[in-house]
């Protein structure tokens, strides 16, 4: 890949990428969240997302020729193939249905000879036979008469990649984050099948955060942080504490502004604690998490993505099946039932703010005072003692007219509809609406997603201040760790559903570098 | 890659674990929670067969000839399901042509098994048309198929009427008085097929032991039966499968989604067509602007008294069905008045029994998923236990 560039509405995502991959070599590729892997593979691939947003620039050489995949069938002509993070299988067909998925070898009958080739009968033999080679490729045993549904994660992820594999022109194999869902056994196995398929010519491109991992298999390893290349060097002539520091290395310094003032609240009593937690949200399942958060501090929940940070939050406010106990204020908060978590004065801005966060056909009077209304019976007027309730529409213009102003909330008028504003704006108006709950204890789920950086700092100075001229606890879940360490006092890394470790803000990157891929599932 | 893929990573890690040894009481109550259906209805048939007091030669006669009628137009269902668009209420579109069809070769006079044949193959592009059109409506409203067909009922229902009632025999042309309304144009209520009655049925029956089996309709029923088992094993029945389980894996493999959905209403709604006209040909006439209107719900409910559910629906589940659904309707209206003197408790019975099986089956259906997503929590909780304990 030559000189990439790409941007998604004028945020530069991706800058002068550069690196080759020879045949039968196999390509680590690390980074934090968000330094553009993922975009760089898709662009690669050739994904739909790409071409909407606008294309990207520099060119992708294969065999000496110039390649432009305009969709995933482009590049899987041209021999890319792309296992992806979420398997992409159907749960009732067995492996050989699935490896040979809308490829099946078929059997004219006379049916098909009058209505078309879609009657032709399956030829079952042929799919076994085939189905079979591409396991033997792989060099790993999986049962092919299997069903989907029944299998353990390991196979599921073997027949997805067996499926690429019967592909007769595969040259180039991308593994998005293969070994996350595996067993340490089932990793293992699947680097041994790496191996296997480079030796066979095959290159891969083998995307993951378990760097002992790429050590053991790859030729070389491509580190990326913010869009650049950061290190594209021979696997030999390094090792994991190089590369965590590549990957997280940033200046350390801008941190210590809010290192400061963390000793004095040190000692301040706790007000959260959370014991055994489990939370069964898709993707982020949090497992036996127990955290203690001091009265007044701002708190940071970071980590990779999947690995549970945003769990924790949605669990305690009743938004996914949760178990264990936390005590809040003295009182413990039953699980599973957010209105009661609402009502013990604890609010929480999701990361969803389109789905959970807003009622994107209302007006922002109505988004901000809405939860207040509901749950504190605010802004309302009882008539008849209390039988009838008003909505007092002038304190609600207020209150919603002084957050426009605090956050800076651009919008033509506080009537104006919530899905009308930017990403950055409807992300203040989700704030304004937590602030106007007036909230002891506030969970706030990555604030900063898909905003620019104005509005980024501007969100973040907003919550520093309620925290502290209203001295309310903030829990702060965010993948950005540089936005965590500026914010927050401690900071506790999430991996693999547990708590790996907290940490000052000001302590090293490296650190948390480790912490991040300590206990990866 | 998107994230709003519905596949809780937690989940996938337990399905691991899911394979526990299950203790036998355990496995029954799963057993009587999936079949909870057929086996309330075989209780409902052991109990009212001895109570209505009918010999044995009658119920089987009974039994067998309601299965020649009803079997094929029950078919027709399985491959809406095979394809994940549920109960295909659509059906009915099916029943409509059917019915258009043999009013023509009512009016054109022509009798017994070439005016059955000729019926079929007049309501095969009128099906076609409808099931199109049902089926790109319904690519448009993906996961609400089954509200969606059942409101085209009513909707297709009204156009049906509004051809029949007024524009044959004014716009469109029939010759015989003897089907037109007095006023001139429009068919009269009830269409006689006197002279097509049980022409199937008849036709190569053997009568045994005071039972007449109707081999020739037997054998269509066997032959579309063959066809469904057939299809399966096609290409197209292979892409169906994929579609009706996950449709979004499916399109990244390149299958045409939305054909293959149209495809499988399409051939439902033919197969339906077909359906009516046997079951009517049986009967021996229709009530013109009602014989359609019940027997979507009635096909289904049979369907899913037989085992089935939303997603998933054999051959076998439409035989058990039609058996044990029919038997309760032949036995309850005399079981009624051994027990309450009112013969009309079967009628009675038999809609308010098909409304409570569908609502039953919708419900059902939505708990399984629910209790599928509460399991991922459980197993959880379990692990995280047994990890306390370990450590």
């Amino acid at each position: 890949m030559r000189s990439i560039k790409k941007d998604f509405f004028g945020n530069q995502v991706l800058t002068d990428i550069n690196f080759t991959l020879e045949a039968g070599q196999v390509l680590g590729l690390c980074g934090e969240n968000g330094a553009g892997k993922s975009t760089l593979m898709k662009i690669l691939f050739g994904m739909d997302v790409i071409r909407e947003t606008g294309g990207y620039e520099g060119d992708i050489i294969i065999n000496g020729e110039k390649a432009v995949f305009n969709t995933p069938f482009d590049a899987l002509k041209a021999g890319i193939g792309m296992v992806h993070q979420e398997f992409s299988l159907i749960p009732g067909f067995t492996a050989t249905e699935n490896i040979l998925l809308n490829r099946e070898p078929q059997k004219k009958n006379v049916i098909s000879q009058v209505f078309g080739e879609r009657l032709n009968t399956l030829d079952y033999k042929e799919m076994d036979r085939r189905a079979a080679t591409a396991i033997q490729k792989m060099g790993v045993e999986i049962d092919a008469k299997m069903v989907i549904s029944s299998m353990p994660v390991g196979h599921k992820q073997f027949t997805e990649i067996a499926r690429e594999l019967s592909k007769d022109q595969l040259k180039l194999l991308i593994l998005d984050e293969p070994t996350a869902v595996l067993t340490e056994k089932e990793a293992e196995a699947l680097l041994d099948s790496i191996r296997a398929m480079a030796a066979q010519k095959i290159s891969v491109i083998f995307i993951t955060h378990r760097l002992h991992e790429i050590l053991s298999v790859c030729d070389k390893v491509v580190v990326m942080r913010d869009g650049h290349v950061v290190r594209d060097v021979p696997t030999k002539e390094t090792s994991v504490d190089d590369i965590t520091r590549w990957m997280v290395g940033r200046d350390v310094q801008s941190a210590a502004s809010r290192a400061e003032i963390k000793d004095e609240k040190a000692d301040a009593k706790t007000v959260m604690s959370i014991k055994n937690l489990w939370v069964d949200m898709p993707g982020e399942t949090v497992r036996n998490v127990s955290l203690d958060v001091r009265q007044g501090e701002i708190l940071g929940i970071g980590g990779l993505a999947g690995q549970g940070k945003l769990g924790i939050p949605n669990g305690i406010m009743g938004l996914y099946e949760a178990g264990g106990t936390v005590v809040f204020d003295g009182q413990e908060i039953p699980l599973n039932n957010p209105r009661k978590c609402l009502d013990s004065s604890l609010a929480f801005v999701s990361e969803d703010r389109r789905e959970v966060g807003l009622l994107l056909d209302e007006t922002l009077e109505w988004n901000v005072a809405f939860p207040a209304m509901q749950i504190q019976n605010k802004f309302l007027k009882l008539l008849l003692g209390g039988l009838v309730k008003w909505r007092d529409e002038k304190a609600i213009h207020t209150v919603t007219q002084k957050y426009i102003d605090q956050l800076q909330i651009k919008c033509t008028s506080s009537k104006q509809k919530a899905k009308e504003l930017s990403g950055g704006n409807q992300q203040k108006v989700c704030l304004a609406k937590a602030f106007a709950l007036e909230p002891k204890f506030l969970f706030v789920s990555e604030p900063t997603r898909g905003i620019d950086v104005g509005a980024k700092a501007l969100v973040l100075d907003a919550l520093k201040q309620f925290n502290r001229e209203s001295g309310v606890t903030v829990v702060m879940i965010s993948s950005e760790l540089e936005e965590l360490r500026q914010t927050c006092d401690r900071i506790a890394i999430i991996s693999g559903g547990q708590v790996s470790g907290i940490l000052p803000a000001a302590a090293s990157s490296e650190e948390f570098g480790t912490l991040m891929i300590s206990k990866v599932v | 890659m998107s994230s709003n893929k519905n596949t809780p990573l937690g989940q996938r890690n337990l399905e691991s674990m899911h394979n526990y040894a299950t203790p036998i009481g355990r496995r029954i109550l799963e057993l009587v929670r999936n079949y909870a259906v057929p086996i309330m209805f075989i209780i409902i048939c052991a109990v009212c067969i001895p109570l209505s007091g009918f010999s044995t030669s009658y119920l089987l006669n009974e039994i067998i000839t309601r299965m020649g009628r009803n079997i094929f137009l029950i078919l027709s269902l399985l491959i809406p399901i095979m394809s994940g668009m549920g109960l295909n209420f659509g059906m009915t579109l099916g029943a409509m042509a059917g019915q258009i069809a043999l009013i023509f070769v009512t009016d054109w006079q022509i009798w017994g098994i070439p005016g059955v044949v000729l019926a079929m193959i007049l309501s095969v592009p009128l099906s076609t048309l409808l099931g199109l059109m049902c089926g790109k409506l319904m690519n448009m409203a993906k996961g609400r198929e089954m509200i969606l067909g059942y409101m085209m009922n009513y909707f297709v229902g009204g156009l049906y009427q509004l051809v029949v009632l007024y524009f044959m025999a004014s716009i469109i042309p029939i010759k015989h008085a003897s089907i037109r309304l007095p006023r001139g144009f429009g068919i009269r209520t009830t269409v006689n097929l006197t002279n097509m009655r049980q022409c199937l049925d008849n036709e190569l029956a053997i009568l045994y032991n005071g039972v007449k089996i109707p081999v020739l309709n037997f054998i269509i029923i066997a032959a579309l039966c063959l066809f469904i088992v057939w299809f399966r094993r096609t290409k197209l029945g292979q892409d169906m499968r994929a579609v009706g389980q996950d449709m979004d894996v499916a399109q990244a493999a390149g299958i045409n989604v939305d054909r293959t959905r149209i495809i499988s209403i399409i051939i439902s709604t033919v197969f339906a067509g077909f359906g009516q006209i046997i079951y009517l040909q049986n009967i021996g006439n229709f009530p013109t602007y009602t014989a359609h209107s019940q027997i979507g719900m009635f096909c289904i409910a049979a369907l899913l008294v037989g085992g089935a559910s939303v997603e998933k629906a054999s051959i076998g589940n439409v035989f058990l069905g039609v058996i044990l659904f029919h038997t309760m309707f032949i036995v309850a209206p005399k079981a009624g008045v051994a027990i309450t003197g009112d013969a009309m408790i079967g009628e009675y019975f038999r809609v308010f029994v098909s409304y409570g099986v569908i609502t039953m089956a919708l419900i059902m259906y939505e708990i399984k998923k629910r209790r599928a997503r509460s399991q991922g929590g459980e197993l959880l909780a379990l692990a995280q236990k047994e990890g306390g304990a370990a450590s």
